[in-house]
């Protein structure tokens, strides 16, 4: 069983955690409504001061904030410390609209660091690992995050951030690379790769991979595990909360344990706001209430999932959540119904025991919408008869409608007719939005 | 005994098929017979060639889906009934075919007919026992 980094703070009764939370929310509370105008102004409308918040409990006085309060305080606006304390900076892609800026102070990026180990020894890591960041390096969290995370640790930290993928193989055989951290389309990128070179994974000594920052279902990731023959685990994290980091899956694989001791969540009724029992679906809120720059307080992260506070078998504490089942924000409506990728994602994977690669194309024919679903041909289902490949896509077909509820074109396509990514794997292409 | 044919997967999109055919010539694989099976959204093309092992090694390398199947080439007397006495015999030995196609041959009295039937031994069997000629394959490769 791996070691837990920080067996205080991880493993820590509810009535301390309780006790620690409520200690620090009242004290960032009135921090941030001292130091920040703009959340002042937010409490003020709300009617509510920092006085109201006595406990842990009364979280759910405070209003909500959300992207468009970060795109409104651009860049600097929510920040809670002088920019002359501000060490480090990082942002969103921005591809929704204006970038999110992240703010760091010295203290943020040793507490970064502190809740990255805990991840990177829930994957088996301690100071002999050696770790490789194939996560991008710069605005993006991921490469970083992992980078101070290894060195927290006393691990070493290998940044080849991601892309020239022949190369980071070279290195990860190498240097002899035990945790591999990067998004799980990207691993699998890794791991092909390393089969067409004609490498044997038996000669590299990878151990661990730590793999995050896009939603990926328990089938990829038993096909990761079997392809780099590894252990993997699940991060989470977001820029506007820290980063990777914020939580991780440890060897039960029962959730992703979140550093509730730095970071709060909340389930809410992403309709009315109200807040969901433990169990229940919703949209999941954090509050920060040990960081210095950039301390969001209850902000919505669009992500849909559940939380339970029953203690893990792996003896942590610290309160569990459940996959994401997708993102509010990146959720597709087809003709009224609502499709997440990695609905589809599954449904594949119940054919065949080969993750094959998919693109979703939504379109619109006068007034219905579309669902084309291309399926990449791999050598595994391929046949030289028609009416096997008119069966296969009529088993496709038939999974897909039962899965989403919905009737979809499915095409089989090409192999690696379907772009690859290096960073995020892009699922859908949508030709409504035009 | 059994023919190695190549199966390949190709989109129905602009330069697939050339794709292939680029890839045989830049590996010097000589085409002895082909066939198309369509539908809407893709095709399989079908080729018996030169080299079939060959063949699967480049194409694979070229990340072209490809399959290897075995498959019978029957030579037919070039005459009223020629192809007959091969489907009858079959049929009379309940050995079904999944497809077939022909190819022309430089000999002036004889077509090839390549089958595909759900049991190669049984189909064998079947047809040389009714006389029907079974071409080897290495005549087919080498003709």
């Amino acid at each position: 069983m791996a070691k837990i980094w920080n067996p205080e703070a991880e493993c820590m009764s509810r009535e301390e955690m309780h006790k620690l939370q409520s200690e620090r929310l009242c004290s960032k509370i009135k921090e941030i409504y001292e130091n920040v105008p703009y959340y002042r102004a937010k409490m003020d409308e709300k009617g509510v001061s920092p006085a109201d918040i006595r406990s842990v409990d009364d979280l759910s006085l405070l209003p909500f904030t959300s992207k468009q309060d970060l795109r409104e305080a651009y860049p600097y606006g929510l920040f809670a410390r002088p920019l002359k304390d501000i060490v480090e900076i990082h942002a969103t892609s921005g591809t929704t609209g204006k970038q999110v800026i992240a703010g760091y102070t010295k203290n943020d990026i040793a507490l970064w660091g502190e809740v990255m180990a805990r991840v990177l020894t829930a994957a088996g890591g301690d100071e002999t690992s050696v770790v490789q960041s194939s996560y991008g390096y710069g605005l993006f969290t991921g490469g970083l995050g992992a980078h101070y995370g290894a060195q927290t640790m006393g691990a070493m930290a290998i940044p080849t951030s991601s892309g020239n993928t022949e190369r980071q193989i070279r290195l990860m055989k190498d240097l002899g690379t035990t945790i591999l951290c990067c998004t799980p389309s990207y691993a699998t990128f890794i791991g092909e790769t390393i089969r067409d070179m004609g490498l044997d994974i038996s000669e590299f000594k990878l151990k661990a991979g730590v793999f995050g920052a896009e939603p990926w279902t328990v089938e990829m990731k038993r096909e990761l595990e079997k392809l780099l023959n590894i252990k993997t685990i699940d991060v989470y994290g977001l820029t506007e909360i820290i980063g990777p980091g914020v939580g991780f899956s440890c060897e039960k694989e029962c959730g992703i344990h979140i550093s509730e001791d730095h970071f709060i969540p909340e389930i809410i009724d992403p309709e009315t706001g109200e807040n969901l029992p433990d169990g229940t679906l919703g949209e999941l809120v954090f509050t920060c209430v040990t960081k210095e720059g950039l301390p969001m307080m209850r902000y919505r992260t669009r992500d849909i999932t559940s939380i339970t506070h029953e203690p893990c078998e792996c003896g942590r504490t610290l309160v569990r959540m459940g996959k994401i089942q997708g993102r509010s924000d990146d959720m597709l409506i087809i003709r009224g119904v609502n499709v997440f990728p990695s609905q589809v994602e599954s449904a594949l994977l119940d054919i065949t025991d080969v993750a094959p690669y998919y693109m979703l194309v939504v379109d619109r024919e006068g007034t219905r919408d579309t669902l084309e679903v291309q399926v990449e041909m791999s050598p595994e289902f391929f046949s030289d008869e028609v009416r096997q490949l008119e069966k296969l896509e009529k088993e496709i077909y038939e999974k897909l409608k039962s899965a989403l509820g919905l009737a979809t074109k499915v095409k089989l396509v090409a192999p690696k007719s379907i772009a690859r990514s290096e960073g995020k794997a892009v699922r859908v292409i949508d030709k409504r939005k035009k | 005994m059994f023919v190695k044919q190549i199966s390949v997967f190709v989109e129905n999109a602009r330069g697939t098929l050339s794709r292939v055919t680029e890839v045989l010539a830049e590996n010097g694989i000589n085409i002895r017979a082909l066939s198309i099976a369509d539908t809407t959204d893709f095709g399989i093309l079908r080729l018996i060639v030169q080299n079939p092992d060959k063949a699967v090694e480049v194409l694979r390398a070229n990340e072209i889906t490809v399959k290897a199947t075995d498959v019978l080439v029957v030579e037919i007397d070039d005459q009223p009934a020629g192809l007959h006495k091969a489907l009858s015999a079959l049929r009379d030995a309940d050995v079904q075919v999944e497809y077939m196609y022909a190819f022309v041959t430089k000999k002036e009295d004889e077509a090839y007919v390549i089958l595909k039937s759900d049991n190669p031994q049984k189909a064998m069997a079947a047809l040389t026992a009714k006389g029907v000629r079974v071409v080897p394959a290495k005549d087919v490769y080498e003709l």
